[in-house]
């Protein structure tokens, strides 16, 4: 691959004019690699958060009774562990990664945006800053679930759901924001010979995502504007009374929810279908099928939103079509399993810690897909519906799933941001903590749903004591872990052994073509592409 | 750069489109519960056409009166009868009674519901209280008549229908009423829908 693109690393070094000092560096860049880092690190501070949150709410549930908390409060954390993570911790860490991989990959020297860049980074730690601070508030924060269905977030809500409409509209302009710019920069700023089919699937997946974002997350501010109305205006979009329908309100949100839980996926696909070539020292298998695949999820996923609604009543017409149309959904998904497969199939494969997150990425998301199937299923639902079963089957898809695609993109890539190497025993343990803390933590969760344990509530039954105290000691293990995943990131940060360029044997793509770490400025003079396999 | 600049106005107009298609969902929902009965929706006041209107001796159809008040509204609301046996096309009468048992004056909305759903398109009121608000004194009990006819194109296989009425306390939404740009669509479409 090397003779394939030209190396333009030693061009750049002397050239390369670096950052400012200081905290200045930080509040006015408009670098893409600056911009990234501190994507990835908000990202960290709120997963921790909202980890910690978790950490509440599964020590409530330790032991049937209550313990720790009052149920308020106990609402108000699992509404905002999933507000925090979903908004502040996976969307920002693959925004993130975008600012920092697009430019690299395309052969270009920055983000087409790099103002707009700073802007909607620096929205965040506002927009979270607001919902936190609703915690201190009297009355308390959000306790309404992360979906604040109407009317519990609009009568019942408590005072502070004023500023968590602002933290959702800000969080709303940022991501739009985002994904203008990430757009802009993929179809504008290809190196010459980068066509579209020859981009990396990262790069694939995150313009397809970057679409979805700009066609929902305005829906979204559009509900929770409706919402500002009802609560301080005297309209009634979802009030009854009025002539308004609450049940209009979970159409609008989960026309923008579905697509939303494709956002937090298909990032996730694209970083693995980097990750495992590599690791296989084979090009992916079927990289058309895989970017039409990508495609078709997307497309569908706008049409299936009512099935998270099947219980609210619907004609029967209504629920066999979102039921069809929702595992239809399965097919492409299944291309994209199968590829993953066939990549390794008679492959040189070594599983260095990356590799062991992408397979864990491949292995549990596809639990959590047919946990999903299960689901889709309208008859069945009216028993899983709003039970422990969905809790474990959208944590089954965004924790193995979308939270460990991103831990194994920073081990994948960190060499080449920072230029050292992180410790691989290290990075091995944390795997293995974190793969045994997941599957404690969720996969009880299947068997308490199954057996009727409803999600969102403080006590339960004695019957589930034993499943919810292994899902809280698994808790405990996974989120414990992730202080180490931070202690060896900061270890390989300040004392790892340097990087070469390349960093693994097989690693395909323009950006292993550049120095590690990385020149401060990408690509100042385009590199030429001239292979077909230009991607991995 | 303005190739980046011409790239993200295209998008911003994706941006203000899907915005305002939210908005839209509104209206179009509303249309879509009109059209399929979605959530038991019932149509407005309704005219009998002489010329077309026939009453299907043949059939008796059950309509059960289910009567609720919303969490927080005070008054007391019940139904004459639990039921009544009709025969489609025939117009029935029912009286319906509410009691603001407060010391204060109230208005009170009833917001009516169709079970099952495939029924609401043949339930038709030619007079309801539930078009109007209903202001209600301290202690004051006031009789509500409902007239209505079940149409005799009712699916064969549906051999008896649940009107729900839930009531809402509206005084402070009426006391607002020029605010709220929400029309109510029961209000909205209280206008003769032709026998069909």
């Amino acid at each position: 691959m090397s003779d394939a693109v030209q190396d333009y690393a030693h061009e750049v070094v002397h050239e390369d004019h670096g950052p400012a000092k200081g905290l200045r560096r930080w509040l006015f860049t408009t670098n893409h690699k600056d911009i990234g880092t501190l994507y990835l690190w908000f990202s960290f501070l709120m997963l921790l958060i909202g980890g910690s949150m978790a950490l509440v709410v599964r020590a409530e549930l330790f032991q049937p009774g209550l313990q720790f908390v009052d149920p308020q409060f106990f609402n108000q954390m699992t509404t905002n562990h999933g507000l925090i993570m979903v908004f502040g911790a996976i969307m920002p860490a693959f925004v993130g990664l975008a600012n920092w991989l697009l430019p690299m990959m395309l052969g270009a020297p920055d983000m087409a945006l790099p103002r707009m860049n700073n802007l909607s980074f620096w929205i965040l730690p506002f927009a979270f800053g607001l919902l936190i601070s609703t915690l201190f508030m009297e009355g308390g924060g959000p306790n309404f679930g992360w979906t604040f269905y109407a009317p519990l977030s609009t009568t019942y809500a408590p005072d502070s759901v004023t500023f968590f409409i602002f933290g959702v509209h800000m969080m709303g302009a940022s991501s739009i924001m985002g994904s203008i710019n990430i757009i802009a920069t993929i179809l504008n700023m290809r190196a010459p010979g980068m066509t579209l089919m020859r981009m990396p699937l990262f790069v694939w997946t995150w313009l397809i995502t970057a679409y979805l974002l700009l066609a929902v997350m305005p829906v979204l501010a559009g509900a929770v504007t409706m919402m500002l109305f009802d609560i301080h205006f005297g309209t009634s979009f979802f009030s009854a009374a009025g002539g308004g329908d609450p049940v209009l309100f979970q159409h609008i949100f989960w026309f923008f929810g579905h697509p939303e839980v494709y956002i937090m996926i298909l990032p996730a696909f694209g970083i693995v279908s980097q990750i495992i070539p590599t690791f296989c020292r084979k090009p992916l298998f079927g990289y058309d099928s895989m970017v039409y695949a990508v495609a078709s999820i997307a497309f569908l996923s706008f049409i299936v939103w009512a099935h998270h609604m099947f219980t609210v009543g619907m004609p029967l017409a209504g629920q066999l079509f979102f039921m069809y149309s929702t595992m239809l959904i399965a097919v492409p998904t299944g291309v994209k399993v199968f590829n993953w497969v066939s990549t390794m199939w008679r492959g040189s494969m070594t599983f260095e810690t990356p590799m062991l997150f992408a397979i864990a990425f491949v292995v549990l998301f596809s639990i959590g897909g047919f946990s999903g199937l299960m689901l889709a299923i309208t008859p069945a639902d009216y028993q899983y519906h709003d039970t422990y079963f969905v809790v474990a089957h959208f944590h089954y898809v965004l924790v193995p799933g979308s939270l460990f695609s991103i831990i194994a993109a920073v081990y994948y890539w960190l060499p080449k941001w920072c230029g050292k190497m992180y410790d691989e025993g290290l990075g091995k343990l944390h795997f293995w903590l974190s793969f045994v803390g997941v599957n404690v933590t969720f996969f009880p969760q299947h068997f308490s749903g199954l057996a009727g344990m409803p999600r969102r509530i403080p006590d339960y039954a004695l019957q589930f004591a034993d499943f919810n105290m292994l899902s809280s000691i698994g808790a405990y293990v996974f989120g414990f872990s992730q202080v180490l995943f931070l202690y060896i990131v900061i270890k390989t940060i300040k004392s790892g052994e340097p990087a070469t360029g390349r960093v693994w044997e097989a690693a395909h793509g323009l950006e292993w073509t550049l120095a590690s770490p990385a020149p401060y400025h990408s690509f100042t003079h385009p590199p030429k592409v001239v292979l077909a396999e230009a991607h991995s | 750069m303005p190739a980046h600049g011409k790239t993200a106005a295209k998008l911003m107009l994706i941006v203000v489109g899907m915005f305002g298609f939210g908005f839209a969902l509104v209206p179009l929902y509303d249309l879509l519960c009109e059209v399929t009965g979605l959530g038991g929706r019932t149509g407005g006041q309704y005219v009998i056409d002489p010329a077309t209107h026939t009453v299907d001796k043949t059939r008796l159809v059950r309509v059960n009166f289910i009567t609720n008040t919303n969490a927080g509204m005070p008054w007391a609301f019940w139904s004459e009868k639990g039921g009544v046996r009709v025969h489609p096309g025939q117009p029935k009468f029912v009286k319906f009674f509410v009691r603001n048992p407060t010391d204060r004056v109230m208005i009170g909305k009833a917001v009516p519901s169709v079970a099952p759903m495939r029924a609401s398109g043949f339930f038709h009121k030619t007079e309801c209280f539930c078009f109007e608000h209903q202001m209600l004194q301290p202690g004051e009990t006031l009789e509500l008549p409902m007239r209505f006819i079940v149409d005799s194109q009712l699916p064969k296989n549906i051999d008896s229908i649940h009107l729900s009425y839930t009531l809402f306390d509206v005084t402070e939404i009426a006391a607002s009423a020029p605010v709220g740009a929400q029309a109510s669509p029961v209000e909205a479409d209280a206008k003769p829908i032709g026998a069909d």
